[in-house]
Order: structure tokens, then C-alpha cells, then sequence
């Protein structure tokens, strides 16, 4: 699918989506609450089959969180990337869609890590990284730590 | 005295790392055994995680391809080379002609070097001390070349963004063919003492099986991907640098089990040398970079670059909102999802092969843990 039918496919499923071309690739906004349905149908419906996820990143910003899921079909060779945006920054929540990609799993728990990132549904969300004790979300921008962190 | 009716099979756990000297570095891996049967493996990572996307954000363009080199240090130019064809395709910049052929030798004696430190502890882990010795015979001529070319051996720094910190040193032609030459030689050298090897085979063929879906569905890229017949190669799908004007192969194999992926690697070494013969005599002349401002400020946008490193996949992700340090920057790095993948190959198997499951998934720590 070129980009143009991929952006009408994806405004068809979700009405919320806002959509921006990139350099490379058709960026896709949506509400978080969405995100469940619009996956199922990218990865499971034949015109577009994305079954490779290649990157799947948390991003912090003043009002709202997002999860990047940066989506590949190695059938079509089309790309795309869905940006889901949660409502609440404090306690940001989003679906699972590690059972749609399994590599999903371990890349959430990094997102959950780093950012406190809730994935409903998902089997077994620790931290992966850092030390199940630590308290604090340290790559949140308003995460402070005045021993490693410098501003200068 | 109590009669024994039934031998009941109990499950036990074990800990495998963080100083197991099969896990390559400090990994620690919760195995869940019955008997020597694996039922789980869960991976618990974070040894050496050192937070390098946070400090990227608090850095200069510049300053960032320093950090690349040391998450996957034996792919450490490919690295390099990810972060600053992302900042060239942020500032609309084309670097030379001269450049992105430099860049791609280098890239591939990079690669083969890897591949050879994989092969040597390969045989390794799996019992076979001569193998590390070739390995690090050959790979000790790569080493010298990049001694030779910007003074470090391991973690390089050659890049910067629009070009290479300094133009190639009058013997790099010479040296770099004489190493194809010799590497050509000795190459089937590897062929015979492991791949033909009875007790390797028995060890590898058939072992940690992984399907083309499920290396699909893992992101498993790389050899680890093409092993299982993912057709996952970068430089055919994305092509950078002076890979469009090259001819090489794609290894692909059907299998996917422990073989295939060795397979894969000594053959993808072939290519290797072949890209770097197509290359070698046909370095254009030209400025070996472009002249970029001391603070570099990329426009406010999103970019993502990918290359293809020894291990696999490896994507750099810039979000940029206009300031000197990029707002957010993370590294899809390959070694990541290909772990991912260990519980699926080594379930049902015994710990024995999990070591050569781990040998061939080519576990690099810190490109993990990043």
C-alpha cells in the first residue's frame, strides 16, 4: 500500500488519527484507548499484515506520553508508525500488543522501566533494567537526581 | 521402610551468569530445569546499563557517536556510522563520494572482524580452544588496519557527522588487500576444523530451532533472522552509504536452528571480502568531509536511521524539537530483540545446548543493556 491508502485505511479504523508524512515514514496519532483495535487490524487484515515491529519507544512530553510503534510488513514492504497518546502524564496506561508481536514483551517492560508506562494485559510487567526497589521513572524529564544528573 | 512407588520429577531453578563465561559478559539467566530439561529461561538484564539514551540527552550531536561505540563494541564504526547518517539526514547534508566508500570498507573489515571474535568463542564455548586462536590470529590484522587508520583498535570514533575525522593513511589500500588476501586463504581453514566437525554438528544441527514467524514475530534480525529465512538485510532493504553500487548476496538459510545461523555468518564473511574487493581499487578522490557547524542544531522533526551491524538491525530514533541535544534518542539496538527470542530456542532443551544457542544468537552485553 502507498502511504495515502495506508492514511485512509487507518482513518477508516480510528477517527481520532492525526497524521503527519515524515522524511521516511507516515506518522499516525491516536488516542491511546484506541490502540488495541487499530494494532489487531494492522497485523491480523491481509491488505496490510504488519507482522514486524522493529521499534516500540516511550516518549515523555509536558502534557501527555506516547508510545512509538515503529511497524514493518516484510509481505507488502510497507512501513508505518503509530504514535499512541495517553491521557493522563502522571499514570500514562495503554493495551498491550505483545501478544500481536512477541518481541513487544520485553520492549514494553523497557518503556514500563524507564518511563512507568502501564501495558494493560501485559504478562508479566517488572522493570528489566534497573532494580526492582528502585522507586522514580529516571528517563521521565522532570525526574531529578542530583548526584548523576547535571544541567549545565 | 516407606515403598517407592512412582520417580516424580521435581522443578528446580538455576542460576546461570552473571560471571558464566557462556553468557559473553555479564548477563544472568533464570533457567527453570526438570532435570536437565529446560522448561524456562527468563533473562535478567541491566548488569551494565549505563542510561546512554538519557545521556544523549544532554549532549551534543557530536558528543553522542562517542557513546554509540560502546554499546556494541565490536560493531563499533557500524554504530557510529547509525548516528551520524541520522544527523546527515536531519541537516540535508551529502557527504562525498569518497566518504561513504571509506565508510563502507570499513564497515565490512568491522563486520568480518566481529564475526571472527564470534567464531573463535564459538568454538570456545562449545569446547574447541583452537578455534579462538585462528580467530584472533586473523582478526588481529583488522585491528592493526584500524590502529593504523584513527588510532584505536576496539572502540574507533572514526565517524563524525559529514564524513571521517581524518583521511585514510597512505598503507590502507595496501594493508586492507593484503588482509583480503590472506583472509582468503585461511578462511577455509574455519570450514575445517568446526564446520566439519562431527561433534559440532551433533552439537549445533537441529538444536534451538526458531520458525521464519516466530523470527519475525521476535524482531529477530541479523544472521540470527536470516537463519530462519527473514529476509531482514538492511543494506538490501534500506541501502546507505555505497551499498547501492555493490554486488553482493543475501545469506539466507531455511533451517533456523543453531547451524544455519553459523552457517550464515561464515558465509555472510565471503560477502564481506568480496564488498571490500568491488571497493578497495575504486576509493574516488575528493574532500573525506563536509564542513558542519561547531554546534550542530538539527531541524525540529523526528528520524529514523537504520543500518545493518554484525548482529542485526540497528535503528537509531532522533526526535529533535531544534536545540543543540536531541529532546529524545533511542537505540533499537539488535541485540535486544534477538534476546528475546532465547526462551522460544532453548525450551525443551538441555543446558548444554543453551550454550551453543547463546554463541549463536552472538549475545554483545552492553549493546543490550545499553
Amino acid at each position: 500500500m502507498t502511504n495515502e491508502e495506508l492514511q485512509t485505511f487507518i482513518s477508516n479504523l480510528d477517527s481520532t488519527a492525526e497524521f503527519e508524512e515524515g522524511p521516511q515514514y507516515l506518522n499516525a496519532t491516536i488516542e491511546a484507548s484506541g490502540l488495541r483495535k487499530l494494532a489487531e487490524e494492522l497485523k491480523n487484515n491481509d491488505q496490510t499484515s504488519f507482522d514486524y515491529l522493529f521499534c516500540l519507544t516511550g516518549v515523555d512530553w509536558p502534557e501527555f506520553m506516547t508510545v512509538v510503534y515503529h511497524l514493518k510488513s516484510t509481505q507488502h514492504n510497507h512501513a508505518v508508525v503509530i504514535k499512541a497518546k495517553t491521557k493522563d502524564r502522571e499514570n500514562p496506561n495503554v493495551d498491550t500488543v505483545s501478544d500481536l508481536w512477541q518481541t513487544a514483551e520485553f520492549h514494553e517492560r523497557e518503556a514500563y522501566d524507564f518511563y512507568g508506562i502501564i501495558f494493560n494485559n501485559h504478562p508479566d510487567l517488572r522493570r528489566i533494567f534497573l532494580e526492582d526497589d528502585r522507586e522514580g521513572w529516571p528517563m521521565r524529564k522532570d525526574f531529578e537526581d542530583p548526584i548523576n544528573i547535571i544541567d549545565y | 521402610m516407606e515403598e517407592v512407588t512412582s520417580l516424580e520429577s521435581q522443578e528446580y531453578f538455576i542460576n546461570m551468569g552473571p560471571q558464566h563465561p557462556s553468557t559473553h559478559g555479564v548477563l544472568r539467566l533464570l533457567l527453570s530445569l526438570d532435570g536437565e530439561i529446560i522448561r524456562k529461561v527468563e533473562p535478567h538484564l541491566g548488569y551494565i546499563h549505563r542510561s546512554i539514551e538519557r545521556m544523549c540527552e544532554y549532549d551534543s550531536y557530536q558528543q553522542i557517536v562517542h557513546l554509540t561505540d560502546r554499546m556494541d563494541y565490536l560493531s563499533c564504526h557500524i554504530n557510529n556510522e547509525a548516528v551520524c547518517l541520522g544527523v546527515e539526514m536531519g541537516l540535508e547534508v551529502e557527504v562525498p563520494e569518497r566518504v561513504k566508500v571509506i565508510r563502507t570498507i570499513i564497515s565490512e573489515l568491522n563486520r568480518i572482524s566481529s564475526h571472527q571474535l564470534w567464531w573463535g568463542v564459538m568454538g570456545m564455548d562449545l569446547g574447541a580452544i583452537t578455534s579462538f586462536l585462528y580467530g584472533f590470529r586473523d582478526r588481529e590484522m583488522i585491528t592493526d588496519i584500524f590502529e593504523e587508520t584513527c588510532g584505536a583498535r576496539l572502540t574507533m570514533n572514526y565517524n563524525i557527522p559529514g564524513g571521517l575525522m581524518f583521511d585514510i593513511h597512505p598503507n590502507f589500500q595496501k594493508r586492507t588487500k593484503e588482509f583480503v588476501e590472506h583472509f582468503k586463504k585461511t578462511l577455509p581453514e574455519y570450514d575445517d576444523l568446526l564446520s566439519n566437525n562431527v561433534i559440532f554438528r551433533e552439537r549445533t544441527v537441529g538444536v534451538g530451532k526458531i520458525s521464519k514467524e516466530d523470527a519475525i514475530s521476535f524482531g529477530c534480525t541479523g544472521p540470527t533472522g536470516r537463519a530462519s529465512g527473514f529476509s531482514c538485510d538492511v543494506r538490501k532493504h534500506d541501502p546507505y552509504s555505497a551499498y547501492p553500487q555493490v554486488d553482493f548476496k543475501e545469506i539466507l538459510a531455511e533451517e533456523g536452528d543453531c547451524f544455519a545461523r553459523y552457517k550464515c555468518r561464515i558465509d555472510e564473511m565471503w560477502e564481506s571480502l568480496s564488498i571490500i574487493e568491488q571497493l578497495i581499487d575504486n576509493i574516488p578522490e575528493g574532500d573525506y568531509k563536509v564542513q558542519t557547524r561547531a554546534v550542530i542544531k538539527l531541524p525540529a522533526g523526528e528520524y529514523y536511521q537504520k543500518v545493518e551491524t554484525a548482529r542485526g538491525e540497528f535503528g537509531v530514533y532522533i526526535i529533535s524539537n531544534g536545540a543543540k541535544s536531541p529532546y529524545r534518542l533511542k537505540f533499537r539496538s539488535p541485540g535486544f530483540s534477538n534476546l528475546s527470542a532465547l526462551n522460544k530456542m532453548a525450551v525443551g532443551g538441555k543446558i548444554a545446548d543453551l550454550v551453543a544457542i547463546m554463541s549463536t544468537i552472538d549475545l554483545v552485553i552492553p549493546d543490550i543493556d545499553r
